[in-house]
């Protein structure tokens, strides 16, 4: 037998091994360099002191900036939250199911707030945000109407994903068949099919939302990041350890959605057909 | 009656959009041809006859270009490695995880987290100054200026690079691998002839990209450059608070147009390679 060059597109086990080793080493070197500065004394050496530090938080008048800051960010996730969950998906939805010749449209839109960088558009949310001031108050709440535009190539992308590979269409259509009404379709095929996509979707808005720093510190609204950059001007320890704990829990709450992603990629099929004898049986 | 009900659902999204996405981008825009008495002018493009300006736009440039290419050729590189990887193990969902979270961690976090790494107080810089004699700041702290934006920025470009890469990547074919040994191709000629020409057109694309991620992102250089305007967003930055008369806001808006102009002419490149790139998708 002659003899057949080995090739194949992945590297050898020693190249591949080598490659994840180093760029892990390499990405964890500044989550290892910030718990390193969170574990120093405030008088030289090592102590838990700041960890500690962390339970009186809310005491403390120095960290109001943070607290409040905090506070603002996460109602500003839910007020987003809301409105993907109650505006963008089910017109994303409705556009899949009726509307298939706007979806291109829909496609191009969604992808204008990434052409169009968070800075240049700042520039036009001023004006907007002068006018929305005098009507409904300078308060932090209102952020969450810029927010959406920025959440929603992100939002848009996971839950248009998850609609495609389930046959949202031939579903749906069999359930109008088998006389369901529309609130039926969505509230018992749609929204449990789509629970994946819907997830990362509301994931990913809180971390954006939570992670946001352009518009609300050039509008001088408070928000997470921006009382943590103030905060770390007074007190570094905290701002670091606040940031490394928040990244923790965003990485935590993604690896397991992505587990969750792949249990599910697999029994897909299997899935989707118990599903459709389940609408028959009831 | 009924299609004119169904169309009454996607009034709340064109609404949210236009108000939110269209016209922040026209008062943006338009806010470039507006003088301080609010008629219409070009006279704002006179900031374009700024020397200053024309650098910034060229740092940007050239920021955006470095952390593209070394972001795309380490990431194509880790997608190579992955490649090797069981595609539902540990490892790689480990690494779905991390890439998904790194690719959005930007703005003050990720600030924090280099000064931390290599801050002037940081261990890395003391144990290379005092074990190996190497004073990475020999030359004067370079971490807060242009150069020091780099490594921060590579931080959610090479993880951008793997979400955007790896499907290009994994689509390759074994069998195209297989048809190349027997015809007795090496391993070489099998990526020369086969492997790099197919890839080429999702490697160039996902370096566009890259490249508008960087050109856009401001809070990072927010976060860690806080005098001066060295890239454009810091720019529009000092624009913006320096908002003494209206011109200086009018400034902001020309500046947000030669941005987009950039991102729209980087955007139409990257979709016109994506559409190369699909003829090997089927």
């Amino acid at each position: 037998m002659a003899a057949v060059n080995r090739v194949s597109t992945p590297p050898s086990p020693a190249a591949r091994r080598t490659i994840l080793l180093v760029i892990s080493v390499l990405f964890l070197l500044p989550l290892a360099a910030m718990a390193e500065f969170t574990l120093r004394s405030t008088a030289g050496g090592y102590s838990l002191e700041h960890w500690i530090g962390l339970g009186s938080l809310q005491e403390s008048r120095q960290y109001r900036a943070l607290t409040r800051g905090l506070g603002n960010s996460l109602v500003l996730s839910a007020l987003s939250l809301g409105l993907v969950l109650g505006v963008f998906a089910p017109t994303v939805i409705w556009v899949h199911l009726r509307f298939p010749k706007l979806q291109r449209i829909l496609d191009l839109l969604t992808v204008l707030p990434i052409a169009i960088p968070a800075i240049a558009l700042v520039v036009g949310f001023a004006p907007v945000y002068r006018i929305l001031g005098r009507t409904l108050g300078s308060g932090e709440w209102t952020l969450f109407l810029a927010y959406g535009v920025l959440v929603l190539p992100f939002a848009y992308r996971a839950i248009a994903a998850d609609l495609q590979g389930m046959d949202a269409r031939v579903l749906s259509e069999a359930a109008r068949t088998l006389g369901a009404g529309w609130p039926a379709v969505f509230g018992r095929i749609l929204i449990p099919g789509l629970r994946r996509g819907l997830l990362s979707a509301s994931l990913l808005t809180v971390a954006i939302v939570m992670g946001e720093f352009t518009v609300s510190s050039l509008l001088s609204r408070d928000t997470f990041q921006t009382g943590l950059l103030q905060i770390s001007q007074t007190d570094p320890y905290i701002a670091v350890l606040v940031s490394l704990l928040s990244l923790l829990i965003m990485f935590a709450l993604l690896a397991l959605v992505s587990g969750m992603g792949n249990t599910r990629r697999r029994s897909t099929r299997r899935r989707t057909l118990t599903r459709k004898k389940d609408q028959n049986v009831t | 009656m009924k299609r004119k009900l169904s169309w009454l659902g996607l009034v709340p999204f064109t609404v949210y959009i236009f108000a939110f996405l269209v016209v922040p981008t026209l008062l943006a825009v338009g806010s470039g041809f507006v003088d301080a008495a609010g008629g219409f002018t070009w006279g704002n493009f006179s900031v374009y006859e700024n020397p200053v300006v024309w650098r910034t736009f060229g740092s940007s440039t050239l920021i955006s270009m470095v952390t593209a290419v070394i972001g795309a050729v380490v990431g194509a590189l880790v997608c190579w490695a992955l490649t090797g990887v069981q595609p539902g193990g540990p490892i790689r969902r480990a690494m779905d995880a991390a890439a998904s979270v790194l690719a959005q961690f930007g703005g003050v976090m990720l600030a924090f987290a280099f000064i931390a790494t290599m801050g002037a107080q940081s261990i890395l810089r003391i144990w290379l100054r005092d074990t190996w004699g190497v004073d990475i700041y020999a030359e004067g702290v370079w971490l807060y200026e242009l150069p020091g934006l780099v490594l921060p920025y590579l931080y959610f470009q090479i993880p951008l690079m793997v979400i955007t890469f790896l499907p290009a990547i994994e689509r390759l074919r074994p069998q195209w691998a297989e048809s190349s040994a027997t015809l007795g191709a090496t391993r070489w000629q099998y990526w020369r002839y086969v492997g790099f020409p197919v890839l080429a057109p999702s490697f160039l694309g996902a370096l566009l990209l890259l490249f508008a991620n960087s050109f856009s992102s401001y809070a990072t250089a927010a976060a860690l450059i806080s005098q001066g305007a060295q890239i454009v967003p810091l720019q529009i930055r000092a624009a913006l608070i320096g908002e003494t008369g209206a011109s200086v806001a009018n400034t902001a808006g020309v500046l947000a147009l030669g941005m987009i102009i950039v991102m729209a002419v980087v955007m139409s490149l990257y979709s016109l390679l994506m559409r190369r790139a699909a003829r090997w998708q089927q």
